[in-house]
């Protein structure tokens, strides 16, 4: 039972993971990240009140780790969770778009 | 050949010379943030002037007037500080003065202009004509919230910190430095008093606002507003309140709740909460129209469409506009006959009527942010 509960976890974060959002969403998103959360971080993202959020400044935090603080925000903090506005595998596509560094 | 290039010189030349004479107090400038540029507005005929390429990452731009309201100074968020000329349509000079920046502050007697920097934390003071540096207070800290008083200081705020420091810069080369240090948690933005008298910081961290009497500053930092929040859970908030242009309306002044969706009416005489004011949104700027009628209000994410406005003797929201999409600022023209107001995501600049609410024009202007008139350059903490 114990292992079925396991497999059934491992797929449904497998599906998470790959259910990428769609090309018009994807680029809703990347206006989002660049001038929303751009308002805290830079437009640049090479951060302002907030961390920077180019590739390098990330490196140390897996994209996980990364999507879970963009739903749920950061306590004593200003980051806020942003799970209102975003799926989670919407989330953890920026999250990946940010490791990888965000596209133009 | 020859001829015709002569004739053509002379027509240039005659052209110059005829350029006709004109004031600078109907001008302004929008931020057009994403493309590192502004446009030069005129709000009599309600035109776009000019544009002013090559400003750098504009995102959190801010603009100070010089005090003959000719030039303006723009802070880029990558540390540029550009020195603008209304007149000319151009760059009178240019200087990257830091790694990250936040804004900036003009002195009372207009000679020096301070940037306010995160990356190195603190302020550089420059001179406003050559902008050769003069001098600078590193603070360990990101700077927030500076602003002008009088006496030639610079007030700010320190996030991380929790002080207020108020830099004399009388001597600009030697300024002194007053550390006021536990006003409150995370102080995020400050203003003075269109008096010039009192900084207020909001704080990010608790619930109150940190106030300062200029004309004693040895007395320090005393909270009001404290416990606004009345322990309730704060909303999230997904764009921080500008104190800036914060709005001082006869004997009240306007301030946001971190959290709430409410404006809080500070008494300035008593300095206890004189009403608050349940809005549709976290509000980012309220503004008073000059004359203290009314206070304009926009907001964050996902309200951000909207700006509403506060009658002050009912107190009471009268008005919601829907200027376009992701309202970031606004501005009244001097005498507060009309309201400018950007629509980042329409690439849109809606000039409103303030007696009728009816729109009079709409610019384009490429994903706008912040608008700043020249009459910003006779006013205290602008």
């Amino acid at each position: 039972m114990h292992r079925v509960a396991w497999c059934l976890a491992l797929l449904l974060a497998a599906a998470a993971a790959a259910a990428q959002p769609a090309p018009a969403r994807r680029a809703e998103l990347i206006e989002l990240v660049r001038h929303d959360c751009g308002a805290c971080h830079g437009l640049t993202l090479k951060g302002g009140l907030g961390p920077a959020l180019e590739p390098a400044a990330l490196a140390a935090m897996s994209p996980e780790q990364l999507g879970f603080i963009i739903l749920h925000g950061r306590r004593g903090t200003p980051m806020p969770p942003w799970r209102d506005h975003l799926s989670e595998s919407e989330a953890r596509w920026i999250a990946d778009a940010l490791k990888q560094g965000l596209p133009k | 050949m020859k001829r015709a290039v002569q004739l053509l010189l002379l027509a240039l030349l005659a052209g110059c010379s005829t350029a006709p004479l004109r004031g600078t107090g109907d001008l302004g400038v929008v931020v057009e943030r994403a493309a590192g540029r502004i446009m030069l507005v005129e709000t009599t005929r309600r035109t776009a002037i000019g544009r002013v390429d090559g400003l750098g990452d504009l995102s959190h731009a801010s603009v100070v007037f010089s005090r003959d309201a000719r030039y303006a100074y723009v802070f880029g968020r990558d540390g540029g500080l550009t020195k603008v000329d209304l007149l000319g349509a151009r760059i009178e000079r240019r200087v990257i003065q830091s790694g990250n920046a936040i804004g900036g502050a003009i002195s009372q007697d207009g000679r020096l202009v301070a940037a306010a920097n995160y990356t190195p934390g603190g302020i550089r003071i420059f001179d406003a004509g050559t902008l050769e540096l003069l001098s600078e207070v590193p603070t360990g800290a990101k700077v927030v919230g500076i602003a002008d008083a009088p006496g030639n200081r610079f007030v700010f705020s320190l996030f991380e910190a929790g002080e207020i420091w108020i830099v004399d810069a009388s001597d600009p080369k030697n300024p002194s430095t007053t550390r006021l240090a536990a006003v409150g948690k995370q102080p995020y933005d400050g203003f003075v008093t269109p008096d010039g008298r009192h900084y207020i910081a909001g704080l990010y961290g608790e619930d109150g606002l940190a106030l300062v009497d200029l004309w004693h500053p040895e007395r320090g930092a005393r909270r009001v507003l404290q416990g606004y929040g009345r322990g309730e859970e704060p909303l999230p908030v997904f764009k921080m309140p500008h104190l800036r242009g914060w709005a001082a309306a006869g004997r009240y002044l306007f301030l946001p709740a971190i959290g709430r969706h409410e404006v809080l009416v500070l008494d300035r005489v008593s300095w206890t909460e004189a009403a608050r004011i349940p809005l549709r949104g976290q509000p980012v700027f309220a503004v008073a129209q000059p004359g203290g009628r009314r206070v304009w209000i926009n907001f964050a994410l996902p309200h951000n469409d909207a700006v509403q406005v506060v009658d002050v003797d009912a107190m009471k929201v009268v008005k919601e506009l829907r200027p376009g999409r992701a309202v970031l600022h606004l501005e009244f023209t001097p005498r507060g006959e009309q309201a400018w107001i950007s629509s980042r995501d329409d690439d849109a600049v809606a000039v409103y009527d303030t007696a009728t609410y009816a729109e009079l024009a709409r610019l384009s202007a490429e994903k706008p942010s912040g608008i700043f008139l020249t009459s910003r350059a006779a006013m205290t903490g602008f």
